[in-house]
Order: C-alpha cells, then sequence, then structure tokens
C-alpha cells in the first residue's frame, strides 16, 4: 500500500519532518496535522489534530503538537499537510508517522 | 445618360483616415478583444496599409466600398490598428495591435471569434506571411465562456495529491495492442507508481482494438492498481471520434465504468466539440485532459501561423482541465522562455505583458480555474531535476518511453519515475539547488531502489540537442 507523497521513499526521520514543515513556513502556508485509522483511497476526510495552525511561525510547537497528536492516537497514521488560503487548498501533504504497532 | 455614382464607390486605402481601420494612438477599452500580428507585407506595402487591411478583412471591411455600409455605423464594427511596432533586427516585419469591438464576437463561441479573426486575413495578397502571436480577451467575453471543468486545485482535491508533480506515461507501442494487452500495460504502469497513465493521441476505435474492449479492460486495470497501491488512479480515455454522437456515447461508458478522467484531441475534433465536450464534463464531474494533436501545423514557423500560445490560451478559455504545453528538455519542438510564457499563461491568474517570455497583453483571467500544463515527450529519470526546477509542482510529467523502457518492464520503470521525483521534491524543500545537485539527488535515491539505479544506466547517454526552430 502507498500513502501518496514521499511513500517511496524510506521513512522520513523527524529532522527531515522538520525540514518539510520549515519548507511549508518559508512558503508562507499554515501547517496542519491530520491522523486517521483509515488510509484508504476513497477517504478524503481525516480527522483534524485540534486545527490547521493559521500563522504559526515555530516549526517546533508543529512538532510538539505532532508528537501530542501520536500519544493521543497511538494507532493513527498522521500527517502533516501544508495549506494555502490565497490558492484555497492544500499544497503539501504527506504521512509522517505510522501506528505505534 | 446614366446616373451619376449614387455613393462613393470605387476603392479605397484600407488606411484611409476616416475608415478607422488604422487609428494609431486609439486607447483599447477592457471592452475590446486585443490581437497582436506578426506581419510582413510583401515589398512595397505600407506598414499601415498592411495593418489596416488585417484589421479591416477581420472585422467588418471589404476590398472596395459597398452601399450597404451606410445601412449600419460603421465606426461600431470596425477593428482599429492602434499601434504598430518594426521588429528589431528585420527589415520588413512588425507587430500590429488590433482593436476588435465586443459587437463582432457571439457569446460563448470559440468557432466564431477564430473565423473572425484568423478566418479571412491570412491568404491575403498584399501580405507575404501573417503570424498571430497573443490575444487578450477582455474580462466580459470570459464570462461567456465555461473554462476548465475543475481546474488544477480541484483535480489535486480529487486525486488527493498535494506537493507534488502529477506523474503520467503514454501507452505505447502506439497503435496494435489488443484490448487485453493494452490494459495489462496500464496496470503494469499505475501499480508501479504512476498517478495516471494515457491513450496515445491516434488510438480511438480501429481494428486491432475497438473502444469498448479498450475502455472495459483499461478501467478493470485502473480499479485493481487502485484497489493494490491505495492510492487514487486514472486513465485518459480518449473520446476523440468521427462525429459529436460517438463522442458522448463515449464520454457516457467511460463515466459508467468509474473513469475519473477523459481525453481529446481538441484541434482535430474542432472547438464546437470540444466546447461541447467540456461542458459534459463539468455536468458529469469528469476531468478532461486536452491533447494537442496537429498544432505545430500551425504554430512552427516563425513568420506564418498561430503561435502556440494563442493554441494554449483558447483552451483556457472554453476549456480543459490538462493541456500538452512541452517539456523544454525531451524530444519535441519547444524554446524555453515561450514555454514558460504558456506555461503562466495555463497556471496564473493575472499575467503581465512579459515580451522577454512571449506575453505580448497583460491578461486576467477573472478567476477561470487554471490548467495544468503536461510535459511528454523524450523524458526519462534524467531529467526529472531540472523539470521540477523549470515547472514546480503544477505540471504533469509523462514519461511513455522512459517507463515502458525500462530493462525490468514498466512496473520497476513506473516505480524508478516515481522514487526520482519523491526524491527530488523531497530535496528542493529541504533547500537543495536542483540545478547543481540534481544529479547526486538521482544517485542517492538509487541506493534505496534498484529499479532507479537501472533506469539511471539505462537513459545516461540520451539528448536531444536541435537547435530550436523557431525561437522568440
Amino acid at each position: 500500500m502507498r500513502t501518496e507523497t514521499f511513500s517511496f521513499l524510506p521513512p522520513l526521520t523527524p529532522n527531515e519532518i522538520a525540514k518539510q514543515v520549515q519548507y511549508i513556513l518559508n512558503q508562507g502556508w499554515s501547517a496542519g496535522i491530520e491522523y486517521s485509522t483509515d488510509i484508504s483511497p476513497e477517504n478524503s476526510y481525516w480527522n483534524f489534530w485540534k486545527l490547521p495552525f493559521f500563522g504559526e511561525k515555530e516549526v517546533s510547537r508543529i512538532m510538539e503538537e505532532m508528537q501530542a497528536c501520536r500519544e493521543a492516537n497511538p494507532e493513527a497514521y498522521i500527517r502533516i499537510i501544508g495549506y494555502d488560503n490565497i490558492r484555497q487548498g492544500q499544497v503539501h501533504s504527506f504521512i509522517a508517522m505510522e501506528p505505534k504497532t | 445618360m446614366p446616373d451619376k455614382k449614387l455613393f462613393d464607390a470605387g476603392v479605397k486605402d484600407y488606411s484611409a483616415a476616416g475608415r478607422h481601420y488604422y487609428s494609431p494612438g486609439y486607447e483599447p477599452s477592457d471592452r475590446e478583444l486585443l490581437a497582436a500580428f506578426r506581419v510582413t507585407p510583401q515589398e512595397g506595402v505600407p506598414f499601415e496599409e498592411a495593418a489596416a487591411a488585417v484589421a479591416a478583412e477581420s472585422s467588418s471591411g471589404t476590398w472596395t466600398n459597398v452601399w450597404s455600409d451606410f445601412l449600419t455605423d460603421p465606426p461600431r464594427y470596425a477593428a482599429r490598428t492602434y499601434k504598430i511596432e518594426p521588429v528589431p533586427g528585420e527589415d520588413n516585419q512588425f507587430i500590429a495591435y488590433i482593436a476588435y469591438p465586443l459587437d463582432l464576437f457571439e457569446e460563448g463561441s470559440m468557432a466564431n471569434l477564430l473565423s473572425s479573426i484568423v478566418g479571412n486575413v491570412f491568404g491575403f495578397k498584399a501580405l507575404k506571411a501573417l503570424r498571430l502571436e497573443d490575444i487578450r480577451f477582455p474580462a466580459a467575453l470570459l464570462k461567456t465562456f465555461q473554462g476548465p471543468p475543475h481546474g488544477i486545485q480541484s483535480e489535486r482535491d480529487r486525486l488527493n495529491k498535494y506537493g507534488r508533480p502529477i506523474l503520467g506515461a503514454t501507452m505505447k507501442p502506439k497503435l496494435g495492442l489488443s484490448g487485453k494487452n493494452y490494459g495489462r500495460v496500464v496496470y503494469e504502469g499505475l501499480k508501479g507508481g504512476l498517478d495516471f497513465t494515457k491513450d496515445d493521441e491516434n488510438i480511438t476505435s480501429q481494428p486491432f482494438m475497438r473502444w469498448t474492449d479498450r475502455f472495459k479492460f483499461v478501467m478493470e486495470a485502473v480499479h485493481k492498481a487502485e484497489a493494490e497501491t491505495g492510492e487514487r488512479k486514472g486513465h485518459y480515455l480518449n473520446v476523440t471520434a468521427g462525429d459529436m454522437e460517438e463522442m458522448y456515447k463515449r464520454a457516457e461508458l467511460a463515466k459508467e465504468l468509474g473513469s475519473r478522467i477523459i481525453m481529446v484531441d481538441y484541434l482535430t475534433v474542432g472547438f464546437t466539440a470540444f466546447t461541447s465536450l467540456s461542458k459534459w464534463c463539468r455536468d458529469n464531474s469528469m476531468l478532461l485532459h486536452a491533447h494537442r494533436a496537429m498544432h505545430a501545423v500551425m504554430d512552427r514557423q516563425r513568420i506564418h501561423g498561430i503561435h502556440w500560445r494563442v493554441l494554449a490560451k483558447t483552451v483556457r478559455v472554453v476549456g480543459a482541465d490538462h493541456l500538452h504545453n512541452g517539456t523544454v528538455v525531451g524530444k519535441l519542438e519547444g524554446d524555453k522562455a515561450s514555454t514558460m510564457g504558456s506555461a503562466d499563461l495555463l497556471r496564473e491568474n493575472v499575467v503581465k505583458r512579459n515580451l522577454s517570455r512571449g506575453i505580448y497583453f497583460d491578461q486576467d483571467w477573472v478567476s477561470i480555474p487554471a490548467v495544468m500544463p503536461v510535459a511528454s515527450g523524450g523524458i526519462h529519470v534524467w531529467h526529472i531535476p531540472e523539470l521540477i526546477r523549470i515547472f514546480g509542482d503544477d505540471v504533469i510529467l509523462q514519461f511513455g518511453g522512459g517507463t515502458l523502457g525500462h530493462p525490468w518492464g514498466s512496473m520497476p520503470g513506473a516505480k524508478a519515475v516515481r522514487v526520482a521525483t519523491e526524491a527530488v521534491v523531497k530535496a528542493r524543500n529541504e533547500g537543495r539547488d536542483l540545478q547543481k545537485e540534481g544529479g547526486d539527488i538521482l544517485r542517492e535515491a538509487a541506493k534505496f531502489s534498484p529499479e532507479l539505479e537501472v533506469a539511471l544506466e539505462t537513459w545516461k547517454e540520451i539528448k536531444f540537442e536541435f537547435e530550436t526552430v523557431d525561437k522568440l
């Protein structure tokens, strides 16, 4: 099974994830965290972890939230999204963490 | 005794004052359609006369005065040449800027628009050559057309694919496979990691494979690949046919079988069929891929024809969700600056005049959705860093030979392309320089992908290095 962007590369290290988040913030986009146990292709809407972090500029804050999401949802896949409100749509999306099992 | 003349009969210069076809200094308004023509007059024909002839004969005028002109209000319907710019470095060539009143055109009819602007003037004896370089569509006219059925962002949302170029491959051999074999080739590519596979432009319904066989086997392959990979997939089913009724039949079957996307050769079917199909696609929630078969007949020669950027703009107006727009680096013709100019025209909402990219007019698209440019033709894994550097993420990269030609088959070939694309995107996001480090990025990725390693060995030496025939 594949899960879109970066799913054909080895799993990203926390450092590599942080660089992707930095890229999202550098473009002026908002980072968001979503989680789900259902990665089937028909599933468009994953669960929001809180809300997209509109205006948040600190990568470390996003990384902390990702950890918090993992603690709260050990069986879920977690993805990071980049959101551009001017284009009105996601512009980046990749699975950052697989379930803990 | 014969009557004296009842009106001012006889031939007058097109550029005669009072006829309006030559109006230097006229300020065009937002309500007018503007065109830029590259004009090469015959020896001895003054620039103003040649330009005014183009304006007249693409609007309301003709070669001799007619009595019925007096039944109308001629200035209202006259196209006006408002500016003439000699082309630097050429002794008998200029750009004519012409403004057309909105009343000349039927709403929502690209057929009428082209019959008007380019239908009559290109064979004019007074001109040695004529090329339509650019058109500025006014907002009022744009609002009478549908535009792309969905557009780039909607497409990404439908496919759930973000943050990277979309990957495809045209099925090869171009012709001759049976339905089941064709479906096999589709399956291998999609399973390997491509997002889309594609009918070639001349696959429609031929004795070796009728369309219903192709549609059935292809959709079986698409659904299977989707279920096994967990990613959304599609195949551009070509609905190009001999008549409109047949095209609708094929579009309906594609929809019934659950296809996300269909394809049409927009120039060979004609703008009227293309427009009808585009409207059907929005109504039926289907993506539409436009192939530009036959464009090079019109756009390849520098002084005569219609520049590609005009043919591309018409696709956004009418429209389609994908359009082949050139690769710059692959096997087919295309000057880089000009290709980036037409990519801007397809993707941006407001495009400014920029002669270094061949854009003659500001164009405000008034929220008409963007068209995804497709880069297809002679590209392979080694081109990927440069392609992503040039085009960014909003592009479809198609590797026909570049996947099916992989020594291990097209599933590994597709995987190699996908791995390479993701590795390059990841590296770019990390801030690495794709121009300097592109090769290194691919080699690093090859360390964990044997498929990519073999691909990099197979294609190292292939290049296409002929001088472009048409440059800005």
